[in-house]
């Protein structure tokens, strides 16, 4: 079996402020985000020559690229769930790693905010039919279906409710700092845990400001084969590892599934992690993007992905290890959180902070020396979850 | 020998107190209070309940399942099928439905006593459930009560022998509704009493007593359904009954069950009985049905657990807003939440097993007890994968433990906030789901649960049941 690694470059991104964007349309939000893709990859539309768009609610097929009249290019929609969008990256990748195009555009686009209701349709998404279903499956909310994990992580660890949203909360204040210091981020305010703590209880122990926002937003990569990506700018980002895991509903079904870690997150990380040669994660990435949807979430992919210790995120929470200035910074353009949740644009969205952090572009949120980058969805929940985990860097 | 050999009952957990409708509209409410169906509760769940919990007492099985309701929710569609199946009887059960009269109840006891006793059928269930609604600012709003009860008719192991029966009919209109009435609609109290009330009662217990050569001396026990307390006593006075001979209507502490009452009432007399005492029991309604019941050394085994004494009491107290809202009185603000999926009645039909009875399935090879959270058709083991290896395995009647929970503010529910969890099974296996009667306060970790037949919405005039998990009592 091959591996990825090195074989594919990421040569242009875009990706639109994140937000309410009540006048801006799915089409404003494409044509937003590729055109920035085009012009930072330095190419015209006429020279893509295959593209794949991601979008879970905002549209049902390739039709959905039509704002963009790409002239007749083979044009695939794709749907992962959360990892959306970095599914449409791979799908890309694939496609110039074997060589059927050198020049391919990943995009991905949602358009929440159109549905008129508060927060992302229920269980539809997890797999039941959209249009005609059963009826079976409890009504719960995704803060809730994230809650069980809160509520069994501080039961096993033996930490207070009250203890335990105050760990938390220092994750949303960490994220609402870094999104303070970016312009497209869906919210710029700072936070204090006292405000986190003190939030109405949407999923208990969750509160408002344990929970992303729910946005509009686009992003988009231009991607093409590593040998040649130096000749569209000298300082093109590499691709080391694409990794997917999809869970068969076993946190639903099987008792020995804990709710303190999610088995999806372990795996697609440590296969990621031998694609990219990785051996030591918390030494080797320079900063890291992760689906923090919910911030009990967060805290558990820091284990999941070996960031901490089993059992031992807190003290790294407590130690300041994921902020800006911090061993790992963790979320650095403010997350998910803090920049917005549109379903099939985050994984594009993630991967355009480790792009511009990679390039030494990040501006005030700019971590020192980076050399790998790391970008992790998982849509769904425990054992009901589509994880990815994706490796990137800027030697090759 | 035939006769009841089995009894359940179902009370809502949720009481309103007499007081608190008296300080809505302004003036004394009164004694006690009424038990009020969850919001997901309806005569169809409360009847579910009952019969389980009758099952449950002596493990027994049933060809016969009569349900007597004057509040079934299909105008048309049979509620004992739907009983039946949420119930796991066999497919050959005959089932029935008793309705339009208050004397349903009765009737469907005859019924099964006839049909036992002809020797057409070995064991015939009868359930009553009713949540009859009266209007806001009547008196019936305060003296009726949701609630349902069941007993089982038998030859074996017979707790109350049936020694005789008699029966009148009467056209006589006291309490009716028609098709476009939501409430109940009554003619004036006095009028009721002495011109159909009490004449209707005196001639089916002269009659019963006639047609046996007995005298209301020779009962130790007498239950007669009566529209409330006021009406239960006069009867006993105008009858000259023993005071202590008569059973308590139980009106105070949950209100007037409709076609439940009688059978409730006859629960609470079993509960005290004891062997040899002969019991009086009256259903009434556009007529009237007696019977003469003896108890037997049985009732010794029902000893073991209380009929009704532990559920009369609820565990909690709502408001008349919550009241007016779980049924439906007033309309309530939509949720800006996400709508649920359209129903489907194929898909529904596909997963019937898992809907009614909470089947799911257990792998022959790794015996791992499972459930899809779709309901869906499970074709390989979640745990070792093997395809097609598996026997049904029903988990509505499993006792589980809280793995995890939720209380969840965005859940829609009538009774916000809502709660959702994570139910591990003795035995193995898992399930999600909604939570339901719990006191949010009182949720943790690890606490016993068991499952209940709940109504979980409505959607395009289908009314989806399905199970939901509730701690198990007393939490």
């Amino acid at each position: 079996m091959e591996s990825i690694r090195d074989k594919v470059a990421i040569i242009g991104m875009g990706c639109t402020r994140f937000g309410e964007r009540w006048d801006k349309g799915v089409e404003d939000l494409l044509v937003e985000a590729a055109y920035e893709a085009f012009e930072d990859a330095g190419i015209a539309p006429k020279d893509v020559q295959a593209a794949w768009i991601g979008t879970v609610f905002s549209g049902l097929s390739a039709i959905t690229l039509a704002p963009l009249q790409l002239q007749y290019i083979p044009v695939t929609r794709v749907e992962n769930m959360c990892a959306t969008g970095s599914e449409a990256l791979r799908a890309a990748a694939y496609a110039v790693a074997a060589g059927v195009c050198d020049i391919a555009l990943a995009i991905g686009v949602e358009k929440l905010k159109d549905t008129g209701a508060t927060g992302v349709k229920g269980p539809s998404i997890v797999g039941d039919n959209q249009d005609a279903s059963s009826g079976i499956g409890p009504g719960y909310s995704a803060p809730a279906s994230f809650a069980y994990m809160a509520t069994r992580y501080f039961h096993d660890y033996g930490i207070r409710p009250d203890e335990g949203k105050r760990l938390l909360a220092q994750i949303a204040v960490k994220n609402h700092h870094n999104g303070s210091l970016n312009p497209k981020a869906h919210f710029q305010n700072e936070l204090t845990v006292e405000q986190v703590v003190n939030a109405p209880i949407i999923a208990w122990p969750l509160g408002l400001y344990d929970c992303c926002g729910v946005s509009d937003g686009a992003a988009a990569a231009i991607v093409t084969r590593a040998d040649m990506a130096r000749s569209f700018r000298q300082d093109p980002i590499y691709i080391k590892a694409l990794q997917i895991a999809v869970g068969a509903r076993q946190g639903a079904m099987r008792q020995d599934y804990d709710f303190t870690h999610i088995e999806e997150n372990v795996t697609a990380s440590r296969r990621a992690y031998a694609e990219a040669g990785i051996k030591d994660p918390r030494r080797e990435i320079s900063c890291a993007e992760v689906h923090d949807c919910f911030s009990i979430h967060e805290m558990i992919v820091y284990e999941d992905l070996g960031f901490s210790p089993r059992g031992r995120a807190r003290e790294d929470i407590e130690a300041g290890t994921f902020t800006l200035k911090g061993e790992l910074p963790v979320n650095t353009d403010g997350g998910l959180k803090c920049f917005g949740h549109p379903l099939g644009a985050s994984g594009l969205r993630m991967m355009y902070e480790m792009y511009k952090q990679l390039q030494g572009k990040a501006g005030p949120r700019q971590v020192k020396n980076p050399r790998l980058a790391l970008t992790h969805n998982l849509g769904g929940n425990a054992g009901t979850g589509i994880c990815s985990c994706f490796i990137v860097g800027n030697e090759k | 020998m035939v006769g009841i050999t089995s009894f359940g009952v179902h009370l809502p957990v949720y009481r309103l107190r007499r007081e608190e409708i008296g300080r809505m509209w302004g003036r004394a409410g009164g004694e006690g209070a009424r038990a009020v169906a969850g919001y997901d509760e309806d005569p169809i769940t409360m009847a579910v309940a009952a019969v389980l919990d009758c099952l449950k007492r002596t493990g027994g099985e049933a060809d016969r399942l009569f349900l007597a309701t004057t509040t079934s929710p299909y105008r048309e569609k049979q509620a004992a099928a739907v009983v039946a199946s949420a119930a796991d009887l066999r497919e050959d059960c005959h089932t029935a439905d008793f309705s339009g009269s208050l004397r349903a109840s009765s009737s469907a006891l005859m019924a099964a006593l006839d049909a036992v006793s002809a020797g057409a059928g070995k064991s015939a269930i009868v359930v009553a459930s009713d949540m009859r609604a009266g209007a806001a600012k009547g008196s019936l709003e305060a003296t009726l009560g949701d609630g349902a009860a069941a007993l089982t008719v038998g030859t074996e192991n017979v707790v109350a022998e049936l020694e005789g029966s008699y029966s009148v009919y009467s056209d006589f209109t006291d309490y009716w509704r028609l098709d476009e009435d939501r409430f109940l609609r009554s003619a004036e109290g006095r009028f009721i009493d002495e011109a159909g009330y009490f004449p209707i009662m005196e001639r089916v217990i002269g009659g019963l007593l006639d047609r046996y050569g007995l005298k209301s001396g020779d009962f130790s026990r007498i239950v007669y359904y009566a529209s409330d307390s006021r009406q239960h006593g006069a009867l006993a006075r105008r009858l000259r009954l023993e005071k202590e001979k008569v059973q308590p209507p139980l009106y105070d502490a949950v209100g007037n069950t409709g076609t439940a009452a009688v059978l409730l009432m006859l629960g609470a007399a079993l509960e005290q009985a004891k062997a040899g005492e002969r019991i009086l029991v009256v259903g009434y309604g556009d007529g009237a049905d007696a019977f003469i019941f003896r108890v037997t050394g049985e009732i010794e085994k029902f000893r073991r657990i209380p009929l009704v004494s532990d559920k009369l009491v609820g565990k909690v107290f709502v408001s008349y807003g919550q009241y007016l809202t779980w049924r439906g009185i007033i309309p309530v603000e939509t949720q800006t939440l996400p709508e649920r999926p359209p129903l489907s009645l194929p898909a529904r039909f596909r997963e019937r097993r898992a809907i009614s009875a909470l089947y799911g399935v257990k792998c022959r090879r790794c015996g791992t007890p499972q459930f899809s959270p779709l309901g869906q058709n499970i074709r390989v083991c979640v745990k070792c994968q093997a395809k097609d290896e598996f026997e049904p395995y029903r988990f509505s009647d499993k006792r589980g433990t809280l793995f995890t929970y939720s209380v969840d503010s965005l859940m829609p529910t009538l009774n916000p906030p809502g709660v959702n969890g994570v139910v591990d099974f003795e035995g193995g296996g898992r399930l999600v789901c909604e939570l339901t009667d719990c006191i949010v306060e009182n949720l943790k970790v690890g606490m016993p649960v068991e499952m209940t037949f709940r109504r979980m919405f409505v959607n395009r005039g289908i009314i989806s049941y399905f199970w939901k998990a509730r701690p198990v009592a007393p939490a």
